[in-house]
């Protein structure tokens, strides 16, 4: 160690080759920034994971250097910056989680040239899977020490206590000085004291045993992925794919079930760290996982403790909770969401009513900036050649900053600047009350299991339009509620943390450097003002970061709808397609049947036979739900023997005084619209060619459901199969293809999940008035979402029903009035028997003889 | 006793409120002393044997014209055209005048050996009627007759190959009609002439025209320079169907015109209130108005439209002419205004009328927000004579519910109207221009005017040509207890009550103005000097 020696950041980094993980990361970004904008000539170099479309290259400009961190140096810089990008900052492919880290020959050469390495990446988030935070946060930080050494061994330069006398090279250089970020947490939440120190000294410190925890991590892994095969478990996933998403169709129930077994697993795997973490001492996974990883690191790197020839210059940092940028690169900077944020927000939203916590508890939160230019200095300082070093960023003991004090601050900041809810009113928050952290628990999973009662009921009730976008609303407050009790599980610890992390060696280290650079690369939390920064700094930029409302008024709202429904009807689009049953028109299969059968028969027998079959239409409406195809087949069965000629005489009348008048007239007024604009337009409906007959001037194309007939009679079955479900998807695929058109620039419209493939095979899907699950699906998605309603004034008639025949025995037609539209037959061949008692609706058709259709098959 | 005349009521303390009609409704209104309150004269007798006058007027015709018999000869090709759901209205009791008129013809028919006969609907451009319908207007015999032989047709003036182009008038007007009636040996015209607009030579040179053909006089411009249409001499649109009438005559074109008259006598007598003097209201009367006013108010306006809707009046024919056309409505006219005419000496500044649940385009329908206009600025207002009754830049008042409403099957594009048109414009010299082709010609329209029963795409635009005379001609349009949302899509101002719009009024004619109240039903018309 130097001591009493003036030492300056940047003149010891000058000229030095970086090596940095987790560069996409919050940390990782904020210290590629700073060196390149404060270290001259000083190199970095990303190992970054090669994306399935992207080049190391392509993600290091896209992810990290297009972001708002660089903004200032871009300004600086001007046209130069891409210039200064390209000379200074180095992609290379690589993985943490993989041994070796992955590296090429070229990235292990580049990896030996390297005079600092900075571990920053890490498996942060509060759900991540027990394998995942193993492999990232234990093991990461060994495989980069590995990969450090065996780089050097080929470099040819040693690591270990020689290092310092090392002059048989040609270019002396120091042996590659390797920083590990850590987290302050490490050393648990429930205690006194936690010293810069290395666990293993730390009395409070359980002895872990780190291999056993990775073996079993992994065996637990292996464990579940077997037992989510399992059939009873598949059968599991199965119907709840099933529930959420209706009929539609195989494929898509397969790809969500299989989505579903995967996140089974994952969620146990989160379950599985919390369990074991606490078990041991810490409030959940990543702090579990990070101190094994210290450990590991230390015990096989570490000089001292290490083989001789695995031995690795060690430095770890432990930072408490990184936020905000106080000063660097701009007061306020933040990426992603951190762990303070979503609470916040989720408080000013009035959706987190109780949050638990010690007033006078301490929150330990560090600038972001502050950390990096701690990092840099112990990368200027350089290792410490005895062993490794720890140092701890943290702000508790050196500038506390209480809990209810933070309380207090937030509060009364949304108390001045509101967010406003959907409807334009402003949010007032609630006052905070600390409760302990189990009653908060308790109520919020209370509150979680109401809504999951909810939303089974909801799901399962006819719902459309409206009403369903207002269930998918829930399922959004839902999601609230679940991520709210997810920070409680995960957060609440931190704010009731005992632990006073020390920076005794830290203020060391800052008083190392020079005036400027105390000034200039500050990390003594003493200068946080927290007032001005949870006023100033924080809570702005958390809010310009949270995409929620800040003003009032509606146009906020409105404009989204708006700007959809002007991509849908650009004169760009090609195709538009539309669904027909509750789509376009208020109708089904069965309403449709039930008109049709009862047309002919007498006033008393019909009301019956249609109540009968209205009340039936409950189960087979379900019919319908597990399977449109096998419900269609079974259904149309009821056509057998129907006369051929007479339905499609029926059907007008059908139309035009059942089907029009439960029509969408908006619906209608789109279809014409996309046809003015040019758009082919298609019509895709699982019902019969002769009921949709009459629509075909409304679209240049329908695809529709055909029986076969015999002898100028249906023979109820279908005689190919119906444009319904997945096969809309291909078909669709099909039609694009035959025309040119491209589906990417297609619309289509449609009302329910057994419509899902036809609607997900466009660019442009539109849900229209949506029943519950589609309702959801669409929320999600952010597709746009119609709700056409019937003309006011159109049919409100409860059965459906034809005009009641006059007097049995009298001819009728009803085309003969213009001449083009009446069919060839008169009406003479159905003047003749009302049907007896026993059998339900009947077709008459040739004089005397008479043909059944109806009867459950 | 013989019917009193219609007169003129000067509103005094002593006088009871006014009935207004108001959709499916009524009510009683106290209108402000001074005002004037124009009854209708009374229902004129009924003929004793209608029958034998239609037959008597088949044998003596007027004008230029041989006895119908004489004109019938075996082997020729007969077309009986017939008024269709619009007219009377209400809906008359069986058997309808048509029914009487058309059993005569046919029975003649019959006897001269006459076997090629085809029954036209004279539609226009209105709605097809149903089965039901047709059977109202024909009687089951005759269209059991000819329905199932495809002999009973609806005229489609979208079927080209059912049209035929007789020509130009000297204005350069296409007559473009149905071709069956205009190739036949004889086209026969039976006509209900409920009010003194129908008839004539609009009977065939409309009824049975195309959209190419109406469209000549079927425009703001024609509609502004008829004042009004209900008064032939000054009438554009009179001027343009004689016009046209004359050159289908010129083109060989055999009409043989039957022309008929129906009294006021409108509703059955447990509504025969709603066409009495008020003061002269019996215990009776004011029981039953008490009774029915109050269980419609709590009737679903859904049902009292149904209710509404199946009243068929008792109007009785009071007179029956025959021949060439020109002759035999010269006497209609005559005798219309026999029944319908009423003095009134000057105008005035606010004019009040009560709108009822039915005009010629929603018999078995809806009366949406554009035939609320139409009723009103249309119809009601233009039934005058010399000038209307209210001043120019006056104020119209009307009673109407007026619910955003429409028939999806019969008003079709009347929804799309209301939402695209009018939201963009009220002007009907402006939509005529902007508007009026697109819808005319969509093809999802002529669809459903061909195959359903809607009517044709170009339609809303005749009913707001219409009110163009009207909209051009007053300061400001009140309707008292509208849908706010669709009389301000009108570009009329909502008012909840009469008071309100009285006071309303008074911001375009300033205070205490002169009001005329139109006392409906029965209709009347308003001879103004």
């Amino acid at each position: 160690m130097v001591d009493n020696r003036v030492m300056t950041i940047v003149e010891a980094l000058s000229g030095k080759r970086i090596f940095i993980t987790g560069a996409t990361g919050f940390l990782g970004t904020a210290l590629v920034e700073r060196i390149l904008r404060t270290i001259s000539d000083a190199q970095v170099v990303t190992l970054i994971r090669p994306g399935r479309r992207a080049t190391p290259a392509q993600r290091v400009a896209r992810e990290v250097l297009k972001n708002d961190c660089f903004d200032r140096l871009r300004e600086e810089y001007g046209d130069r910056f891409d210039e200064l990008c390209s000379k200074r900052v180095l992609a290379i492919a690589g993985d943490v989680t993989r041994d070796g880290l992955g590296l090429d020959d070229d990235g292990r050469r580049i990896l030996g040239t390297c005079d600092v390495v900075i571990h920053s990446a890490a498996a942060v988030s509060f759900d991540s899977p027990l394998d995942q935070a193993v492999e990232v946060n234990l093991l990461g930080p060994s495989r980069v020490a590995e990969a450090v050494a065996r780089a050097r061994e080929a470099a040819g330069t040693n690591a270990g206590t020689n290092a310092g006398t090392n002059a048989e090279s040609d270019t002396p250089r120091s042996p590659t000085h390797l920083i590990a970020v850590s987290t302050a947490y490490v050393a648990g939440t429930h205690q006194g004291e936690a010293r810069e120190e290395l666990l293993t000294q730390n009395r409070f410190s359980l002895d872990v045993d780190w291999e056993p925890e990775v073996d079993a991590a992994r065996r637990l892994r292996d464990d579940l992925q077997s037992e989510s095969r399992r059939p009873e478990r598949l059968a599991r996933f199965m119907k709840a794919a099933r529930s959420e998403m209706g009929a539609a169709g195989d494929h898509l129930l397969a790809a969500r079930s299989e989505k579903l077994r995967e996140d089974w697993v994952k969620r146990e795997l989160v379950e599985a760290g919390t369990a074991r973490a606490q078990a041991l001492g810490w409030p959940d996974a990543y702090p579990f996982t990070k101190a094994l990883g210290e450990r590991a690191l230390v015990s096989r790197y570490g000089i001292g403790f290490a083989r001789a020839g695995d031995e690795v210059p060690l430095t770890i940092v432990r930072p408490s909770i990184i936020e905000s940028a106080l000063k660097e690169p701009r007061p306020g900077w933040i990426r992603g969401f951190r762990m303070a944020e979503p609470i916040i927000v989720s408080y000013a939203r009035g959706l987190l009513k109780e949050f638990p916590g010690v007033p006078e508890g301490i929150i330990d939160v560090i600038p972001v900036d502050m950390v990096v230019a701690a990092i840099l200095a112990v990368a200027a300082k350089g290792p410490d050649p005895t062993g490794p070093d720890v140092y701890q960023v943290a702000s508790g003991v050196r500038n506390p900053f209480k809990y209810g004090r933070l309380v207090e601050l937030v509060q009364d900041w949304f108390t001045r600047n509101p967010l406003y809810d959907d409807r334009g009113q402003p949010i007032s928050v609630p006052e905070w009350s600390f409760p302990g952290r189990g009653r908060v628990q308790h109520q919020l999973e209370r509150a979680d299991k109401a809504m999951d009662a909810v939303e089974k009921l909801i799901t399962s009730l006819p719902l459309r339009g409206r009403q369903a976008t207002l269930s998918a609303r829930l399922e959004d407050r839902r999601t609230m509620t679940k991520r709210a009790l997810g920070y409680v599980e995960l957060y609440g610890a931190y704010t009731e943390t005992e632990a006073r992390y020390r920076v005794d060696r830290l203020l060391d280290l800052s008083r190392e450097l020079d005036e400027t650079e105390r000034e200039s690369f500050s990390f003594d939390p003493a200068a946080i003002d927290w007032e001005t920064y949870v006023r100033d700094v924080h809570l702005p930029s958390v809010i310009a970061h949270a995409r929620v409302r800040t003003s009032p008024g509606k146009s906020a709202v409105e404009k989204r709808p708006e700007r959809s429904r002007k991509a849908i009807l650009s004169p760009d689009r090609h195709l538009a397609v539309f669904d027909l049953e509750h789509t376009l028109i208020a109708s089904n299969v069965v309403d449709t049947y039930a008109w049709l059968a009862s047309r002919h028969l007498s006033a008393a027998k019909r009301v019956s036979f249609v109540a009968k079959l209205v009340g039936r239409s409950p189960s087979l409406m379900a019919l319908d739900r597990r399977d449109r195809g096998d419900f269609l087949r079974s259904f149309y069965l009821r056509y057998k023997d129907a006369p051929v000629a007479q339905l499609e005489e029926d059907a007008w009348e059908l139309f035009n005084l059942q089907l029009m008048p439960r029509s969408f007239p908006e619906g209608f007024a789109r279809v014409r619209e996309h046809r003015r604009l040019g758009h082919r337009t298609l019509l895709i409906t699982g019902a019969l060619d002769f009921v949709v007959a009459p629509l075909r001037p409304l679209f240049d194309d329908i695809v529709c459901a055909h029986l076969g007939t015999t002898d100028g009679r249906y023979d109820g079955r279908l005689s190919e199969l119906p444009p319904i479900g997945e096969a809309r998807a291909l078909l669709l695929a099909d039609y694009a293809d035959a025309h040119g058109l491209s589906l990417e620039e297609s619309v289509s419209y449609a009302d329910s999940t057994s419509d899902l493939a036809m609607l997900e095979a466009v660019g442009f899907p539109v849900a229209v008035n949506p029943e519950s699950r589609l309702a959801a699906i669409a929320k999600r998605r952010g597709w746009h979402v119609e709700h056409w309603e019937k003309a006011r004034g159109g049919s409100h008639q409860l059965l459906p029903l034809g005009p009641l025949e006059k007097g049995a025995r009298r001819t009728r037609s009803h085309h003969t009035s213009n001449e083009h539209t009446s069919n060839e037959h008169t009406s003479n061949e159905h003047t003749s028997n009302e049907p007896d008692g026993t059998l339900a609706p009947s077709y008459r058709s040739s004089p005397g003889g008479r043909t059944h259709v109806g009867e459950m098959p | 006793m013989s019917p009193r005349p219609g007169f003129v009521l000067e509103v005094d303390r002593s006088t009871p409120p006014v009935l207004f009609w108001h959709g499916e409704s009524f009510s009683l209104e106290r209108l402000p002393e001074g005002s004037r309150v124009i009854y209708a004269p009374e229902p004129l007798e009924a003929l004793e044997d209608p029958r034998a006058k239609i037959r008597d007027a088949l044998e003596t015709p007027l004008g230029d014209s041989d006895p119908l018999r004489a004109l019938l000869k075996p082997g020729m090709k007969l077309t009986i055209c017939f008024d269709d759901i619009s007219l009377p209205l209400p809906p008359m009791r069986s058997p309808d005048v048509r029914q009487l008129v058309i059993e005569e013809v046919l029975e003649l028919a019959a006897q001269a050996g006459v076997d090629d006969v085809v029954l036209v609907a004279a539609l226009a451009l209105h709605r097809r009627m149903t089965e039901e319908e047709l059977r109202h207007a024909l009687g089951d015999r005759i269209y059991d007759a000819f329905a199932p032989n495809g002999l009973l047709t609806q005229h489609d003036a979208e079927d080209r190959d059912a049209l035929i182009h007789l020509g130009e008038t000297d204005l350069g007007e296409d007559v473009e009609i149905n071709k069956r009636a205009a190739t036949s040996d004889l086209l026969v015209y039976v006509n209900i002439n409920l009010v003194a607009m129908d008839g004539g030579h609009k009977s065939v040179a409309t009824g049975l025209a195309s959209y190419k053909s109406l469209r000549h006089h079927h425009n703001p411009k024609t509609m502004t320079h008829s004042r009004s249409f209900m008064d032939a001499p000054a009438s554009e649109l009179h001027s343009a169907n004689w016009r046209m009438g004359r050159l289908i005559k010129e083109s060989g074109v055999k009409v043989f015109q039957i022309e008929t008259t129906l009294n006021t006598d409108t509703f059955p007598s447990n509504f025969a209130f709603l066409q009495k003097r008020e003061w002269e209201w019996s215990l009776r009367d004011r029981a039953t108005f008490a009774a029915s006013s109050s269980a419609l108010s709590r009737t679903p306006s859904r049902v009292a439209r149904k209710i509404f809707h199946s009243i068929r009046s008792p109007h009785a024919m009071t007179s029956v002419q025959a021949g060439e056309v020109e002759a035999v409505h010269a006497v209609t006219t005559r005798n219309v205004w026999e029944q319908q005419g009423v003095e009134v000496s000057g105008q005035s500044d606010v004019l009040t009328m009560g709108l009822p649940y039915i005009c010629p385009y929603n018999v078995n329908s809806i009366m949406n927000p554009i035939l609320v206009a139409c009723l009103g600025l249309g119809y009601f207002f233009n039934l005058y004579r010399n000038k209307p009754l209210v001043r120019e830049g006056g104020v119209l008042i009307l009673n109407h519910p007026t619910p955003w409403e429409f028939h999806p099957a019969h008003h079709p594009s009347y929804i799309d109207f209301f939402e695209e048109v009018l939201t963009e414009t009220k002007d009907p010299v402006e939509m005529h221009e902007r508007f009026e082709e697109s819808f005319a010609t969509d093809p999802w329209y002529i669809h459903l005017y061909r195959t359903g029963h809607a009517y044709h795409g170009v339609h809303p635009f005749y009913m707001w040509y219409w009110c163009a005379h009207a909209l051009e001609h007053l300061g400001r349009v009140i309707v008292v207890g509208g849908d706010p949302a669709a009389v301000r899509r009108l570009g009329f101002t909502p008012a909840s009550s009469l008071q309100d719009a009285f006071e309303m009024a008074k911001d375009v004619v300033g205070f205490s103005p002169s009001v005329t109240h139109v006392h409906v039903p029965p209709i009347l018309m308003a001879d103004v000097s």
